[in-house]
């Protein structure tokens, strides 16, 4: 049996979405800055798209710029504010320990550039702690930027509440929704939400396509400079077929999401209480708190390349957390930011779900994690000497 | 992935996993902090190796360099244990991605720390030149 269980790195393509973009590579592919018909097909098509993120995000189209995916909306955005907070003398920026690179390489960078930031710590269960964040915002605080939800362990910050402690303290508030978008309910007005990042490829729409909403008000940087589009904020022709499927896949996601959600969250509960049954095997990130296709846990004992290998090898595609799947010697910084010991990290495993998968695979799952796990412990010095209780 | 054939072979199939009881020499090389633990236990009699085991802990290529070394050396006498180098454990497994040599370091080492025992453990020396290096801080050695 062949089973997908790495959701959060990347998804498969919905049948809707593909739908919607298979016309613009061989119809609709004129470029929408041409003033000739087919050109102007193009540009309705993308206007469509606009208002179609627009509308799902509690959004004005105005405020919606495609990107070429997270990555790039993440930078835009730590950008953008950082160039408004320089003009009035404000070079400190908050953020948290968990970011995805696409963050904290930015935030390194600007480091270096002079500003200072502050990355707040978020304790066992993952999540940061408001009291924390208002004694970190300082007169000159440029940017609160805070994911929505965590893209290893899965955990959900109380963006809300988030949101509105920046508005009482007139700071500009980003949110990586990269892995909540399409699975946790968005609404930017309602969750005081100034700047967002998200990425088609993680609610099945396509690779390399995604937005940065920033609200009307707030002067955009442009990061990539050259032709008009998207109002002069971010050149290059538009990637019209993967902005189009990242339109329907949204959509469709946003729409389907209290039932689908409620049906990938079984699967995750069953499969967390499934491999919780086994020994010395614990659960990172808080419970409750968690994306509904998430699970990460550490296997004490065994190191998480090898665990991902012999589940590959029985049909199984997940993840790890552990230096060897990083390239460097240090494991994940999500996990030693909840507090694992190094070798604990490196026995992680991540596997997450999507409205693809069924209760048939999670039953596979479950039947062929726990021999793979007693082999490699049965070849283990590190499981030895716990077992010794030394 | 990243791995030859060979490299999957010993990883999937590992040979000489196990302890063994009257070790004339073991060795354990590594830490759990960098994620490679490998131990290695010798048995030694009149000069030859006869027999070789391994426990490990770490990544596909940390099982899979166990697994090789170990092979390398069973049935060799002592003065060709000591020469097994990181090189011919790699070139045996068809080679390593560049990410993954430590691990073939981790594995001479563990051979080197496990015959060193056996030299303390009869009160002789060891040639210098092949005594092992390992300090169990892997960002010491540079590969
Ligand atoms: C939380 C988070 N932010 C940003 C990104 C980067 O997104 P993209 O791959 O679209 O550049 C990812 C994807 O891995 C992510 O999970």
């Amino acid at each position: 049996m062949n089973v997908y269980a790495d959701n959060a790195a990347t998804t498969r393509v919905s049948e809707a979405a593909l739908e919607a973009m298979l016309p613009c590579f061989v119809e609709n592919y004129g470029n929408p800055s041409s003033p000739h018909h087919i050109g102007q097909k193009a540009a309705q098509i993308l206007l469509a798209a606009r208002q179609t993120m627009a509308e799902h995000l509690g959004a004005e189209a105005s405020e919606i710029l495609f990107t070429s995916g997270g990555s790039e909306a993440d930078n835009q955005a730590i950008i953008t504010a950082a160039v408004i907070g320089a003009r009035k003398g404000k070079k400190h920026i908050i953020s948290t320990k968990i970011e995805h690179h696409a963050v904290l390489h930015a935030l390194n960078k600007l480091e270096k550039e002079g500003y200072e930031i502050t990355l707040l710590d978020v304790y066992e269960d993952g999540i940061v702690r408001l009291s924390d964040l208002e004694a970190a915002i300082r007169p000159d605080t440029a940017l609160v930027t805070i994911m929505y939800a965590n893209n290893e362990i899965g955990t959900i910050q109380p963006i809300k509440e988030i949101g509105a402690l920046c508005r009482e303290k007139g700071v500009i508030f980003h949110t990586d929704a990269v892995q909540a978008a399409g699975h946790l309910p968005i609404n930017v007005k309602e969750q005081n939400i100034d700047m967002l990042s998200l990425s088609a490829h993680k609610f099945h729409g396509p690779k390399g396509a995604g937005v940065f909403f920033c609200r009307k008000g707030i002067p955009i940087t442009s990061i990539i400079e050259g032709g008009a589009q998207e109002r002069g904020k971010r050149a290059g022709t538009e990637n019209l077929p993967a902005i189009v499927g990242m339109a329907a896949a949204f959509k469709a996601a946003c729409e389907q999401m209290p039932d689908a959600a409620a049906r990938v969250q079984a699967m995750r509960d069953k499969l967390i209480d499934g491999i919780l049954q086994l020994p010395e095997v614990i659960l990172n990130g808080d419970r409750e708190k968690r994306l509904p296709g998430n699970v990460n846990v550490s296997v004490k004992g065994i190191e998480g390349e090898s665990l991902l290998l012999m589940l590959d090898q029985a049909g199984i595609c997940a993840s790890s957390g552990s230096a060897c799947t990083s390239g460097s010697l240090d494991p994940s910084h999500v996990l030693l930011a909840i507090g694992l010991t190094h070798e604990v990290a490196h026995g992680s495993l991540r596997l997450s779900l999507s409205e693809y998968n069924n209760d048939a695979e999670i039953d596979y799952i479950l039947s062929t994690l726990p021999p793979i796990v007693e082999r490699l412990r049965s070849m283990s010095p590190v499981w030895k000497k716990m077992k010794e209780g030394k | 992935m990243m791995y030859s054939e060979k490299v999957m072979d010993h990883f999937t199939n590992p040979r000489n996993v196990g302890e063994i009881e009257d070790a004339s020499g073991i060795g354990e090389v590594g830490n759990a902090k960098c994620g490679d633990i490998m131990k290695i236990f010798l048995k030694i009699e009149d000069g030859i190796i006869t027999d070789a085991k391994f426990n490990t802990f770490g990544c596909g290529a940390a099982i899979a360099t166990s697994s090789m070394a170990t092979e390398l050396i069973k049935g060799k006498p002592i003065e060709e244990a000591l020469k097994l180098s990181n090189k011919a454990v790699v070139e045996a497994l068809d080679g390593l991605p560049p990410v993954k040599l430590h691990c073939s370091v981790l594995a001479e080492e563990g051979v080197k720390m496990a015959l060193q025992d056996y030299y303390n453990k009869r009160g002789e020396e060891m040639p210098e030149e092949y005594r092992p290096r390992c300090d169990g801080d892997c960002s010491g050695c540079g590969v």
